[in-house]
């Protein structure tokens, strides 16, 4: 019984609410990066990679400028031209997507563990460099429950729910959107309408990169204020995890994203709940918490939602050659 | 155009010499000499029999975890699981290689590295079951299940297994599941190891090339429509395709835990090695034999930077660049092909 005790507990305290805002933060962000890209024909699963890389790059323009949000922007322009690579052999070279983002991934590991030598002189971990800092609310700080959840709380996590909205609008309400998504179900006849496939798929992918780059400054520089090698830690895959159970929509990503939020906010707070004593041996164990139900939830809901048709696919016109 | 056999070789060939091309540039941008960082790194993979004889020690499981990459390739799926794969076959083959300590080397040598790859098929085969009776991309479910490996064999190692202090690590294995050693020089003992993963090479040439079942399995790669259309149950195929891929995986774990001193589960064990496998399996276009050279060629990179890491202070972390280069112009291969067509012009017109 103790268990449940612990599980209600945690419910019951608004610190889980917190956390699973910020835990779910970097998933929304990266998971409508999947979204952007996927949406116009273009499979991005090195997500994890340029959240690596901007996580990495945010902290070093932080410190050499000491000014965070200069971090973040920096980290945003070079992960869209670290993703330009993957557009570029993609859409211009019809490579194969996952095959050429996976080098992405192992590319970003290589150059953030390369640099941390000539940059912070030792690897692992740089020390404490700075963050945004968070926004407090005075007003909301009063009111009991909601005010220890959002009475000072990052700003990414607004950001993050103010791109759900405009990426929704963006895509459901806009020329361009309608032709981003014409271009993912069905290029040749968006190409007939003389939509430029080409251009609107680097701007599906090059936005991706923004997205997923902002998804990695909030880990580094938007909350622990430090870079640690490897500190994505597999929430690049869950983020398009959530794109899939979200059914490539802005808004359904932004569902499965809390979700798998929650199951990391539960994670922590178990790890230290007072009510169920587990000697620290055990505690690694509690990590699997949101992979299985990552697992399991991608398990048992795809085939139910369904991917842009064309995703995957290269695109090019018969008349070349 | 006639592209002959060895055409196939070309773009992995020139892809590699790309790679070392924008590492050497890599290197002079943090200002130190690429020429003397490439032979320091020459000479530790290669410079003396010692070096050697790790560059192969090294070379044994990547052969395993490149055939594991390679063999889902070939049947169109993208295990990208390897990793976890391994940590769990060289989890649940130690325990074995530790518990049946009484049985004959002939005896519990074999069946400690055959429950290490029924562990690896068992952790694959969960996501070929995923892919086919939902159709969950094995890309995303293979790397939550490394993530999921690689925190129970964390939990195993400094839990119920841990023996000492300092980095977490399993008790030796039983004397009689020590791998035969072929030679040793100085420190480093080679192993019936490198045997045992060529021997795996040749079979699974022989079983892709020559066998009917190679032959469904290329077909659900090329194209699972007309393969089922021709009698082929995918979904038994794509299950078995998984577990075939997962126990080469889960026997480079368990193979590199048999044959390497000191015997035991060390740490996080796989190091990256399954990763490896991709490129591996990339730069050796899927073929078995192809495959072998490849982890040879990475195996010396590894062994090669870790020299040049000590002795010319350049992060061993320029291996994951050079490799991250490789697979990328793999991938985009047409890019390669562009650049070998281009050449050709240029020397017709000259």
């Amino acid at each position: 019984m103790n268990w449940l005790e612990a599980i209600l507990a945690i419910l019951v305290n608004p610190i889980f609410y917190q956390l699973t805002l910020l835990a779910a933060t970097p998933l929304i962000f990266a998971s409508l990066g999947g979204v952007f890209s996927e949406i116009t024909g273009v499979v991005n699963i090195a997500l994890e990679g340029i959240m690596l890389m901007a996580a990495f790059n945010s902290v070093v323009f932080t410190y050499l400028t000491g000014n965070a949000w200069f971090g973040v922007l920096m980290a945003v322009i070079i992960g869209v031209g670290f993703t330009w690579f993957h557009a570029w052999a993609s859409i211009r070279w019809a490579a194969n997507q996952i095959v050429s983002a996976a080098a992405l991934i192992i590319i970003a590991q290589g150059v953030t563990g390369f640099l941390m030598i000539p940059i912070f002189g030792h690897p692992g971990q740089t020390d404490f460099i700075g963050r945004v800092s968070p926004v407090r609310l005075e007003f909301i700080r009063e009111v009991p429950f909601v005010g220890r959840i959002f009475g000072s709380l990052s700003p990414f996590v607004y950001m993050a729910f103010i791109a759900v909205a405009v990426t929704w609008i963006l895509l459901y309400r806009t020329p361009l959107g309608l032709r981003m998504r014409a271009v993912g179900e069905n290029p040749e006849a968006a190409d007939t309408l003389g939509i430029s496939v080409r251009k609107i798929r680097y701007f599906g992918v090059l936005m991706s990169g923004a997205m997923a780059s902002l998804a990695g400054a909030f880990l580094s520089t938007g909350e622990l204020g430090r870079f640690i090698e490897m500190m994505t830690h597999g929430r690049g895959f869950i983020a398009l995890a959530a794109m899939i159970i979200g059914n490539w929509n802005p808004v359904g990503a932004l569902g499965a994203s809390l979700l798998f939020g929650a199951s990391e906010a539960m994670n922590l707070q178990l790890q230290s709940s007072t009510i169920i004593t587990v000697s620290a041996n055990v505690k690694p164990l509690f990590n699997v918490i949101p992979f299985i139900v990552t697992l399991v939830v991608v398990g048992g809901f795809v085939g139910k939602t369904r991917p842009p048709a064309a995703s995957g696919v290269p695109y090019e016109k018969e008349s070349k050659n | 155009m006639n592209r002959g056999k060895w055409y196939a070789f070309l773009v992995p060939t020139i892809s590699v010499l790309i790679a070392f091309l924008v590492g050497s540039v890599i290197i002079l941008l943090i200002g130190k000499n690429p020429l003397t960082a490439y032979v320091v790194m020459f000479q530790g993979a290669f410079g003396g029999s010692e070096q050697l004889a790790d560059t192969i020690v090294k070379m044994t499981p990547l052969v395993l975890t490149g055939l594991a990459v390679g063999f889902g390739f070939r049947a169109g799926v993208f295990n990208i699981g390897a990793e976890g794969q391994m940590a769990m076959g060289a989890l649940v083959g130690a325990i074995v290689a530790m518990s049946f300590g009484a049985l004959p080397p002939v005896i519990l040598i074999p069946l400690s590295i055959i429950s290490g790859m029924l562990a690896g098929a068992f952790w694959a085969s969960i996501a070929g079951f995923l892919k086919a009776f939902t159709g969950a991309h094995e890309v995303i479910s293979t790397i939550m299940l490394n993530w999921i490996a690689i925190n129970v064999t964390t939990f195993m190692v400094a839990g119920p297994l841990a023996v000492g202090t300092g980095t977490p690590k399993s008790p030796e294995v039983a004397e009689a599941a020590k791998l035969p050693i072929i030679f040793k020089v100085q420190a480093i003992e080679l192993s019936i190891g490198i045997v045992i993963a060529v021997i795996a090479a040749i079979v699974m040439y022989v079983l892709i090339e020559k066998s009917t079942m190679g032959y469904e399995l290329r077909g659900v790669g090329f194209n699972p429509y007309a393969s089922e259309y021709g009698g082929i149950n995918i979904k038994k195929n794509i299950i078995m395709i998984m577990a075939i891929s997962g126990s080469l995986a889960g026997m480079a774990g368990i193979v590199d835990l048999l044959g390497v001193p000191p015997q035991r589960f060390l740490g996080e064990l796989t190091g990256g090695r399954g990763f490896d496998g991709i490129t591996i399996a990339l730069i050796g276009r899927n073929n078995p034999i192809g495959i072998i050279f490849a982890a040879l060629l990475i195996s010396a990179l590894r062994t090669g930077s870790n020299a040049m890491q000590i002795r010319a202070q350049i992060p061993n972390d320029i291996v994951h660049i050079l490799q991250g280069i490789v697979i990328f112009l793999v991938a985009a291969e047409r890019i390669v092909a562009a650049l070998i067509e281009w050449k050709k012009r240029e020397k017709v017109t000259a």
